[in-house]
């Protein structure tokens, strides 16, 4: 399987080279790291990217109108569906887990914080991307930072909170960066910001994760009755929780199978422990959210509406939902970490689906003839999520996520 | 449980920043009883005869070009058209319905609410609801986000899609520029058979509820637009129900804006108290932690 992603060894024998070189070409002369990059899933990812890009580029010349089917009736497509209110859930992982080690003192944790914080940072680096995409001034878009405030608006909020937390977990994972340069000075710097910067962290996150809710409370005629709900705050927020950690768990299972040499001993070792216990506050936060969901759809009086189309298919997405912690507390209480694995998946899938239905699927539920995606929106979807996991390999590769810097060992954060 | 300074410092330096910007956010949530004096309109439905004049007369006043069919063409009430097409160059289209064997026009448009979902979205105020009534668009601060067209409960702005370098938000303005110049907006100049009327709001909710009671019987008992999401600027009297006519009969009472008020209001809540709930679990657990960088550094 290691062949899929092919990463260059960082572990062999040291020679004296370029820093640029030994950074950026991981020890490899640029002919030879040309030549290592040619496999088959590089030459996939990047003919989707090149074809993507080609896309945007029309985006910018033509209009939106080139690769979305937006509209005056359904003016947000894919591009925010995903990259914005699906994308941002799942990067509640920085925050989650940041708060889990460095204020709850959880060091059982610490062998993934890093990791889950890239995860983060890159997951609102790329909403930005999206938005960058979607937006029809993009060229404006720090202006609701300096020039022109709409405070009343919940985008508003959500702009702001983005914009700073996005700062924030960039200051959160420079460490890493910094131990990859060798800065001490730097990196003693971040690092002793680390309480400051979590508890920052959450404050923006609560409140930018439940206002993505929020945005929608301004839709009611408009997204179907069993998804809009006033408590859609709260179960933004609640849903968001268990995004960030099911991405841990997914993620770090990915990386236990194509980045390996890319992990120390201590980081691998930790994740079926590490796994196990984030299954069992997964299995809280989901019946929470069950608890949640249940109660919103009788506060607004919904069921009657549970019959149709849109019925069953929210029956699908509340199936997953209230499947997935009975799985992860069977998983949790056998000790099978497989099984913890599998009820991540499913609860990924049941975040997605109801991101995207609250967004998009159900949308303008009441108009008898809807337009679906326009095909070139889903592959600039899919090309910007391929260079987020190129991304993401690129500084797995060199920095260290899944392992600890052998000259810092002894000096993590707090 | 002694709280070092820096910690101090920094927890405390958090709560004042953010919560700096909770007070902008909640600043905006008061509630607005509305300009006095603004003005409004007032479509009598069994009025109009459908000539489009009014069409016609929008598309010169705020020079949106050649339509691709003319204003006295009829094969375009074979569709149901939204308030903005490009095609017909007009922020304002009138439709026919056939109800009872009655032929009934409705002209669509924005309707000024009183308390526009539209301004409560924009993330630039570059929407506003004007002191004279007209909710007004400010080309040079949107950014294109969208967000009024997903607000918005009667579907009214619109978005060029198809302009790459300065697509607008379209919509009727309820030609703010004339209104301030003291002329009279350019559709209700127009009309021949004064089906829409110009003027005060409140005086136009009178004649409005007048002209029900003076024709009981060619009149329905509902004035729409006084109480629909929150009252809005433009006012209907029709013959025939509403609902006939694909108005939105859904939206409720409520002002937009009440809709994320309480979620708005919270803000400053979480941002004040959450520093302190953390900081507080942070020094508990790490009390007696020697391991802990911070308190490191301080020994030093
Ligand atoms: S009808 Fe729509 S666009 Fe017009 S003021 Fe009301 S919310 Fe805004
Ligand atoms: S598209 Fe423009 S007018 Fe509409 S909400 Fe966004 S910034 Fe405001």
């Amino acid at each position: 399987m290691t062949d899929i992603i092919e990463t260059e060894d960082l572990r062999k024998t040291e020679t004296v080279e370029y820093w640029i070189n030994e950074l950026f070409f991981n020890r490899l002369s640029i002919k030879d790291y040309v030549k290592s990059l040619i496999n088959p899933f590089n030459i996939v990812a990047g003919i989707i990217v090149l074809v993507g890009l080609a896309f945007i580029f029309m985006r910018f010349a033509f209009g939106l109108e080139a690769i979305t089917d937006s509209s005056n009736t359904q003016a947000w497509g894919l591009l925010l569906g995903v990259g914005l209110f699906t994308g941002v859930p799942f990067s509640a992982s920085g925050f989650v887990m940041g708060t889990a080690v460095y204020i709850f003192g959880l060091k059982k944790y610490q062998p993934v914080v890093t990791n889950a914080i890239l995860l983060g940072f890159l997951g609102y680096l790329f909403a930005v991307v999206f938005l960058m995409t979607d937006l029809g001034r993009p060229w404006r878009i720090y202006y609701p930072m300096i020039l022109s405030f709409g405070p009343a608006s919940v985008m508003f909020l959500v702009a702001w909170h983005v914009a700073l937390y996005l700062s924030v977990q960039a200051l959160e994972f420079s460490s890493s960066a910094f131990e990859w340069l060798g800065i001490r000075s730097l990196r003693k710097l971040v690092v002793g910001a680390t309480l400051g910067l979590t508890i920052a962290g959450i404050m923006l996150s609560t409140l930018h994760q439940s206002a993505l809710g929020a945005m929608f409370l301004l839709a009611p005629g408009k997204v179907h009755p069993l998804w809009w709900s006033s408590y859609m705050p709260w179960l933004f927020f609640v849903s968001a929780l268990a995004a960030g950690l099911v991405y841990v768990i997914l993620v770090s299972k990915l990386t236990q199978m194509f980045m390996r040499n890319r992990a120390d001993e201590r980081y691998l070792a930790s994740l079926d422990e590490i796994t196990l216990g984030i299954g069992k506050a997964c299995a809280l936060i989901l019946f929470t959210y069950v608890g949640l969901r249940l109660t919103s759809i009788t506060y607004e009086n919904a069921w009657g509406y549970l019959q149709g189309a849109y019925g069953m298919w929210f029956l699908v997405e509340f199936l997953l939902f209230a499947l997935a912690p009975l799985m992860f507390f069977y998983g949790v209480q056998k000790k099978n970490v497989g099984i913890v694995q599998v009820s991540a998946l499913v609860t990924m899938i049941a975040i997605i689906l109801n991101r995207l239905n609250t967004v998009y699927i159900t949308f303008n539920w009441q108009f008898p003839h809807r337009e679906l995606f326009y095909w070139k929106e889903v592959i600039v979807v899919i090309a910007v999520l391929t260079i987020e996991v190129l991304v993401y390999r690129w500084i797995v590769n060199r920095m260290p996520v899944l392992r600890q810097h052998p000259d810092f060992i002894g000096e993590e954060h707090g | 449980m002694k709280m070092s300074r820096r910690d101090f410092v920094k927890i405390g330096g958090s709560v004042v920043a953010l919560s700096l910007m909770g007070n902008t956010a909640a600043a905006g949530t008061h509630s607005f009883t509305g300009y006095p004096d603004r003005y409004g309109m007032l479509s009598d439905l069994t009025r109009c005869i459908g000539c489009r004049r009014c069409e016609a007369a929008c598309n010169k006043a705020n020079n949106l070009g050649t339509p691709k069919t003319s204003f006295e063409d009829t094969s375009v009430f074979e569709e149901k058209r939204r308030p903005y097409v490009a095609d017909v160059g007009s922020y304002t289209a009138v439709n026919r319905f056939e109800v009872d064997g009655k032929t009934v026009y409705r002209k669509v448009q924005c309707m000024h609410c009183e308390e526009p979902a539209c301004v409560s979205a924009c993330l630039v105020g570059a929407l506003q609801k004007s002191p004279e009534g007209p909710v007004t668009w400010n080309e040079k601060v949107c950014i294109g986000c969208r967000y009024c067209i997903t607000a918005c409960p009667f579907y009214v702005p619109a978005f060029e899609y198809s302009s790459a370098f300065d697509p607008k938000i379209q919509k009727c303005f309820m030609c703010h520029q004339r209104i301030t110049n003291g002329t009279v907006p350019a559709c209700a100049e127009a009309c021949p058979v004064e089906a829409i009327t110009f003027g005060k709001r409140d005086k136009l909710l009178k004649l409005a509820w007048s002209r029900i009671w003076g024709e009981p019987d060619k009149y329905i008992d509902h004035v729409y637009g006084e109480r629909e999401a929150g009252g809005t600027g433009w006012l209907y009297v029709s013959g025939v129900p509403f609902s006939k006519l694909d108005f939105q009969m859904d939206i409720g009472t409520t002002a937009y804006p009440e809709l994320t008020k309480d979620f708005l209001s919270i803000v400053n809540l979480t941002l004040v108290s959450w520093p302190a709930v953390f900081g507080g679990i942070y020094l508990m657990n790490h009390k007696d932690k020697k391991t802990h960088t911070e308190e490191k550094e301080v020994k030093k």
